[in-house]
């Protein structure tokens, strides 16, 4: 098989001009390979970014006899005054600022369970992983159910307290309702985390554990000085990937309260399609978009920033 | 045994104690909704306050199932799910192979500029241009073909092609098809050459074959967001025969019929998943794996 590499470039420069035909024929048919990929992701990726960009500063509505004009400012400006906005945004910062670090922390610590041989290694890790083959629609379904006042919940919260304790409204309490989103959203996304830090953990060499068990270090101090630095790579991954989808709540809220009660779930992405959708505001919600687009940019650079300057 | 009926027993039965407890924690919505789909609503609140609830017990029928076909075409729902999953896979792999391939083996010039530009879209949320989209598709225009006239049509809302079109090209796939593509020998590709073979005969004659479980990753991570699609289908769907089962479901459960109708909606587009993924379960985890390579 080596022997191929010199018979080739021998056997084209002696043909003289044949290699730059032949590459210039390589190069024709690559593109002629990759044009359906790139035309797809041009006409479905590139231009709906710009358009979320050029269409933030017009007046355009999804279904309008008057043609869009450009209004400057005026969608942002609108934003800046818009209260359900100004609360979805505290919303999704909210909700992120918790599923952020407990979802890692969750997946990381099942990581750290079911890493290595026991016995139901496997079965542990399907069960653990069964939420993420759930659908969210689903997911957000039965936890409905489950919290409703007199639902499954509240009937366990009853039964452990003797009932002593009476569970609230989950959903309809707007004390409640975003932390009840928060509760299921981990628990549907901590299976997915755990894979992944399951392979980070995989990419650790088993002799830095070896040495440090000769050594005789406690389990901590092995954690905190040979699993800890070797996932490095996977720590900004699974930071950033949570960080991106906590952003991206839509579906439970959706489909759990509509946002309610009391826009104490509402969230970015939902007053977007709210008021792009429903509404027909294109324009204002290619200014949403466009806000959520800056904000998750700044979040991946500051995190990426962060943890490689830690290291 | 006896030999290590020491300190690592004891400390590991609380171990696997806890490994139990999450397990249960992990699986007891699933169980509870599979099992309430069997049991008639009166009596899906009376096991409530007891461990009934996650039994198979009582009075079990498929009723919630026949009244659901009943009163919404879900067979329609689950078919249209299933079409459009199995195009976008089929066509995704296609595509975003043939792409990795130019990019991977061949020598052109941009490809690195391209490679790099594809990875870094991989950021941005669907979220962020979802709605932008919603304008921009109906907006195209499409050719129909219809015997043998041909017209063109502006807009793309209510129709399959929505549905499946903007989900093929994938940056993501293109990056692990990339991945493994360069860990099949290069030599073998010269050796084609010599011998006549064109690219796109090593393409589909070499390469591919040699890609099952690059294939079968990309598949995966292509199904489970088709399937379960949500957001898009909402918007750009209105007409029930076009209905994917996620945007079905929802309806049904709006209209508050009954919990264990809605349950056996539920565990009627959630039951083929988990078969699928208790099949195949390594090329699952694996798939997810290896969805953390790109960090």
């Amino acid at each position: 098989m080596t022997a191929a590499v010199p018979l080739r470039t021998r056997s084209r420069r002696t043909r003289g001009g044949t290699l730059s035909t032949a590459r210039r024929r390589e190069g024709l048919t690559a593109l002629g390979m990759a044009s359906p990929a790139v035309l797809l992701l041009l006409v479905f990726f590139v231009i709906p970014v710009v358009l979320a960009f050029g269409l933030a500063f017009t007046s355009a509505r999804l279904i309008s006899p008057t043609p869009a004009r450009f209004v400057g400012l005026r969608n942002f400006a609108m934003l800046a005054e818009d209260p359900v906005f100004l609360r979805s945004v505290l919303n999704t910062f909210a909700f992120a600022a918790v599923v952020v670090p407990v979802q890692a922390g969750l997946a990381l610590g099942l990581a750290l369970l079911v890493n290595g041989r026991f016995r139901g290694t496997n079965f542990f890790r399907t069960v653990y992983f069964i939420p993420v083959v759930t659908s969210m629609v689903v997911v957000s379904i039965v936890w409905t159910f489950l919290y409703q006042k007199n639902g499954l919940l509240n009937r366990i919260i009853d039964g452990v307290t003797l009932g002593l304790v009476r569970g609230p409204d989950w959903l309809n309490d707007p004390s409640t309702s975003l932390a009840a989103i928060i509760f299921m959203s981990v628990w549907q996304g901590a299976g997915f985390h755990m894979i992944i830090w399951l392979a980070g953990l995989q990419t650790i060499p088993a002799e830095l554990h070896e040495a440090a068990s000769i050594d005789g270090v406690s389990r901590w101090t092995r954690f905190r000085f040979v699993t800890w630095p070797g996932l490095r790579a996977t720590r900004t991954f699974v930071l950033i990937t949570i960080t991106i989808s906590a952003f991206s709540l839509f579906t439970q809220v959706n489909v759990m309260t509509q946002g309610g009660p009391l826009d104490s779930t509402s969230t970015l992405v939902y007053q977007a399609v709210r008021s792009g959708y429903q509404q027909q505001q294109t324009a204002y919600a290619s200014a949403i978009s466009l806000v959520f687009f800056v904000l998750v940019l700044i979040v991946s650079l500051v995190q990426r920033r962060l943890t490689r300057e830690k290291d | 045994m006896s030999a290590k009926s020491s300190p690592a027993v004891a400390r590991r039965v609380p171990v696997y104690a806890l490994r139990v407890v999450l397990a249960l924690f992990f699986a007891f919505p699933v169980v509870f909704m599979l099992v309430s789909s069997l049991k008639p609503d009166e009596q899906i609140f009376g096991d409530l306050g007891s461990p009934r609830a996650f039994l198979p017990v009582g009075s079990l029928s498929l009723e919630n199932y026949a009244a659901v076909f009943d009163r919404v075409p879900a067979i329609r729902f689950l078919l249209n799910s299933l079409g459009i999953s199995a195009i976008t896979i089929v066509l995704g792999i296609l595509v975003n192979s043939l792409a990795a391939f130019a990019l991977s083996r061949m020598r052109w010039p941009g490809r690195k500029l391209l490679l790099t530009v594809i990875i870094a879209t991989l950021i941005v949320p669907f979220e962020t241009f979802a709605l932008p989209l919603v304008w921009w598709v109906n907006e195209l225009p499409w050719l129909e073909v219809n015997g043998f006239s041909v017209t063109l049509t502006e807009g793309w809302l209510d129709t399959y092609r929505v549905q499946v079109l903007p989900f093929v090209a994938n940056a993501f796939s293109i990056f692990l098809f990339h991945q493994y593509f360069q860990s099949i020998p290069k030599e073998l590709d010269e050796a084609a050459l010599i011998d006549g073979a064109g690219w796109f005969g090593i393409y589909r004659r070499i390469v591919l074959p040699l890609s099952g479980p690059a294939i079968a990753t990309v598949a995966i991570l292509t199904f489970l967001p088709a399937w379960n699609s949500y957001l898009w289908p909402l918007m750009v769907v209105q007409d029930e025969e076009l209905r994917p089962v996620m945007v079905g479901i929802q309806y049904f459960f709006q209209l508050n019929v009954s919990w264990g109708q809605v349950m056996a909606y539920a565990s009627m587009i959630t039951v083929p998943v988990l078969a699928l993924f208790l099949a195949f379960q390594r090329s699952f985890i694996n798939s997810i794996a290896s969805s953390g390579v790109k960090g």
